[in-house]
């Protein structure tokens, strides 16, 4: 299964995925409506980005009392998006307290949160520093390991 | 609207008034926004002839119809107003996240008028608009301004802010937002200081909305193609900093002050020592909002006589700072950029000022018992030491506030002073660069080195712009004076063009060109440029404006010109030496291509050709 993977490194602090899936969601340029959300620390030049990790066991879809968030999967596409149906969805916020990340927001009718756009996700997309990249869970396993052994390595041969 | 917010914030400050106005829909198009809409607005309201530090003046925060879009680089927005260093019309632009939360509250613009009986702040909550007493932040420097205000407003809110420098009417105290970008040149921090205006604080929540939400979106990512290039990378990698290898290795880099164009300590400030000593994370850079490139450091500086931390340093600070003051110490110049960034002012005006106090001290000029310390170039201490000095006003800092110009004049030397409109040059030496030469004696802030980058297409090879694919240019010799005239001219116009629409220069010296930006323009608002053609008479029509006010104001064509060392000391090393700035051969020229008479005067059929009559 595909999903959002975040490198911290290489993060500049855009901003242009909330742009992006702004724009996408709600047809306007608006971060304050994005799934997706970057910190920025700028004593530290770092800047950190933050979107709904389909959790396997999601504490949102436990605690929503009417039923209005299962977690579905799309062998097709290759996804697995723990969802929203808008028609069910009551609008009681118990999902955004339950959420530990903050990554399910409340548009004035019901709960939203990243969908993964179909497998096809938009903010990556305008991701210029490769930050944000869409692939198997496992597969930035490796690259971290190589990473890690790199700078082991350099500290060796400095 | 599209692209605009369509509002005008206006707020004056002797009667506490706040008003809302719409914005005409036929101006914004013709001037597109921040710089342009910012020339119209100050022409339109103000005396040229007022005096810049008095509550007559006005400023102007201008975004563009771009800014807080997804168009890449789209951050920025201009301060306009009439300069205290220059008596001409300012113009500084600044990236960061403040200009695009302005947007989001739902202005383009906010006009300044009067001055406050005791220190404010405006705090802007979209629609919510509200002056607070500043009096406890009088005095503060920029990062301490930020964190107090966010402590008692909102802990998103983005903050535009002056620091001692501006409150001390330092002539080149800038406004810095976001703690690290600067609306930096013409002394715009000086004017909100005499206005008691501490800060303007925004939270906005409301988005901006698009005409073509597709077409903008292919816009973008056609922008996104075009930047896809090695110079992008390298500048990610490296920042501004990268320009000094180029400078140096054409001659033009200034060397104490002007002196002669190579550093003989130049390896020692390279780009590459800063991201590889200094910069907190390394070759990675910070970006501004909606920005694909990433240019801007963070440096913290370890060694203990010069300890700090802060944003930068760009380019054109360690030129002045470093080459410029004969200081080829990393430390010393991050330090002198920290000091500067902290109380808010100019750090190319700083340096240059400092630079012209070292020539005038080893020329014996200047006496020591004025300067207090023997001001040789390359004392590193006296320079970090006096940065600190002339943001309190304290001692030699005092004379040193007023800038070079008036600095030199007051010794009897203002031929030493390296400016235009008493403006200081920016880190490039006109003998080497004919196009910087005119392009330095006709802008109209004044010495400027981003308002018409005629080097950018032979020191960073940028063929890609129309200006050179239109006449099939694929090769511009830095020392040849036929070609400067048109070439600026047209340089200018597309900079005051893109300038205008809220988006950041450097995505165009990378390569974008004039169809991607009338490309974003149309589909993002929907005006309907016809043409790119169309677009940079918008352009052409800001800069007229600029050059309007400052012909109303006094400034005549004796104002175009070069110091007398430009014009008549070739220079004496390097790779272009024995070469002057030849700008008698080419603002003739220039004045007839602008549709101006020889004394630089717009004739009454460009007025009406631009609409300005």
């Amino acid at each position: 299964m595909k999903g959002l993977s975040l490198d911290v490194e290489k993060c500049s602090g855009c901003r242009a995925c909330e742009l992006a899936c702004s724009m996408k969601h709600t047809g306007e340029y608006n971060p304050l409506n994005s799934r997706i959300h970057i910190s920025i620390f700028h004593e530290k030049a770092f800047a950190i980005p933050v979107v709904c990790f389909q959790c396997n066991e999601p504490w949102c879809e436990k605690i929503c009392p009417s039923g209005a968030i299962k977690t579905k999967t799309d062998e097709v596409k290759g996804i697995k998006v723990v969802e929203i149906a808008e028609d069910k969805c009551v609008g009681c916020k118990m999902c955004m307290l339950a959420c530990p990340f903050g990554n399910m927001r409340f548009d004035g009718r019901h709960a939203v949160k990243c969908d993964l756009c179909e497998g096809d996700p938009e903010c990556m997309r305008f991701c210029a520093k490769g930050a944000l990249q869409f692939k198997e869970a496992e597969a930035s396993v490796g690259r971290k390991w190589k990473s890690i052994a790199e700078k082991i390595l350099a500290s060796h041969y400095a | 609207m599209y692209g605009w917010a369509g509002k005008v914030l206006r707020i004056n400050l002797t009667e506490s008034k706040i008003s809302i106005e719409n914005l005409d829909a036929k101006v914004a198009k013709d001037f597109i926004g921040s710089r342009g809409l910012g020339a119209k607005f100050l022409l339109d309201e103000l005396d040229p002839k007022t005096d810049p530090l008095s509550p007559e003046n006005k400023l102007i925060f201008a975004t563009g119809p771009l800014t807080g879009t997804l168009a890449p680089g789209g951050s920025r927005y201009t301060v306009v107003t009439k300069s205290p260093l220059t008596g001409a019309i300012a113009n500084s632009n600044a990236g960061g996240h403040f200009p695009a939360e302005l947007k989001f509250a739902g202005f383009d613009l906010i006009i300044f008028e009067g001055k406050a009986k005791k220190p404010v702040y405006l705090w802007i909550e979209n629609e919510k608009v509200e002056l607070r007493d500043a009096t406890k932040l009088w005095g503060k420097t920029i990062p301490e301004t930020e964190d107090l205000i966010r402590a008692e407003t909102d802990e998103f809110a983005k903050i535009a802010c002056i620091g001692p420098a501006g409150e001390n009417l330092v002539r080149f105290a800038n406004i810095m937002n976001d703690k690290g970008n600067a609306a930096g040149r013409s002394g715009v921090g000086a004017v909100m200081g005499s206005k008691n205006l501490k800060a303007v604080v925004v939270r906005g929540t409301k988005g901006v909305v698009v005409a073509d939400k597709e077409g903008f979106r292919k816009a973008v990512l056609d922008v996104y193609k075009y930047l896809d290039n090695p110079n992008t990378k390298g500048f990610s990698a490296l920042g501004t900093p990268l320009v000094t290898v180029l400078t140096q290795a054409r001659g033009v880099l200034p060397t104490k002050n002007f002196q002669t164009g190579v550093f003989e300590g130049a390896d020692k400030v390279y780009g590459e020592v800063f991201t590889d000593t200094l910069n907190v994370r390394g070759k990675m850079g910070v970006a501004c909002f909606s920005c694909p490139v990433a240019c801007h450091r963070y440096s913290r500086v370890t060694d203990a006589e010069f300890k700090g931390e802060g944003p930068g340093p760009e380019y054109e600070t360690i030129g002045a700072f470093g080459p410029g003051c004969g200081v080829d110490n990393p430390s010393a110049i991050a330090k002198a950029n920290i000091i500067c960034n902290e109380m808010g002012m100019d750090t190319i005006t700083c340096g240059f000022t400092i630079a012209c106090a070292m020539e005038l001290y080893e020329k014996g000029f200047l006496p020591q018992k004025d300067s207090g310390v023997a001001l040789n170039f390359g004392n590193a201490k006296a320079m970090v030491d006096l940065v600190g000095k002339i943001a309190k006003r304290e001692g030699f800092g005092d004379i040193l506030a007023e800038g070079s110009y008036r600095l030199a004049e007051k010794y009897g030397h203002p031929e030493l002073s390296m400016s235009v409109k008493k403006q200081e040059f920016a880190c490039y030496d006109t003998r080497g660069l004919q196009g910087m030469a005119i392009e330095y004696a006709t802008m109209n802030r004044g010495a400027c080195h981003i308002r018409g980058e005629v080097q950018d297409i032979d020191l960073f090879g940028v063929y890609t712009w129309r200006v050179c694919t239109d006449k099939k240019l694929s090769f511009v010799d830095s020392l040849t004076t036929e070609d400067k005239p048109l070439l600026t001219k047209e340089v200018q116009d597309w900079f005051a063009s893109f300038d205008s629409s809220g988006m950041c220069n450097f995505i165009f010296f990378l390569g974008v060109n004039e169809d991607a930006l009338l490309a974003l323009l149309n589909t993002g608002t929907g005006a309907h440029y016809g043409s790119a053609e169309e677009m940079l008479k918008c352009g052409e029509r800001a800069f007229n404006a600029e050059r309007l006010f400052n012909l109303k104001a006094g400034l005549t064509s004796n104002d175009d010109t070069l110091p007398k060392r430009m014009l008549e000391e070739p220079m004496p090393s390097g790779p272009v030496k024995g070469q002057v700035a030849l700008l008698d051969k080419m603002l003739p020229e220039y004045y007839r291509l602008r549709g101006w008479d020889q004394q630089g005067i717009p004739t009454p059929e460009k007025m009406k050709d631009l609409g300005l009559g």
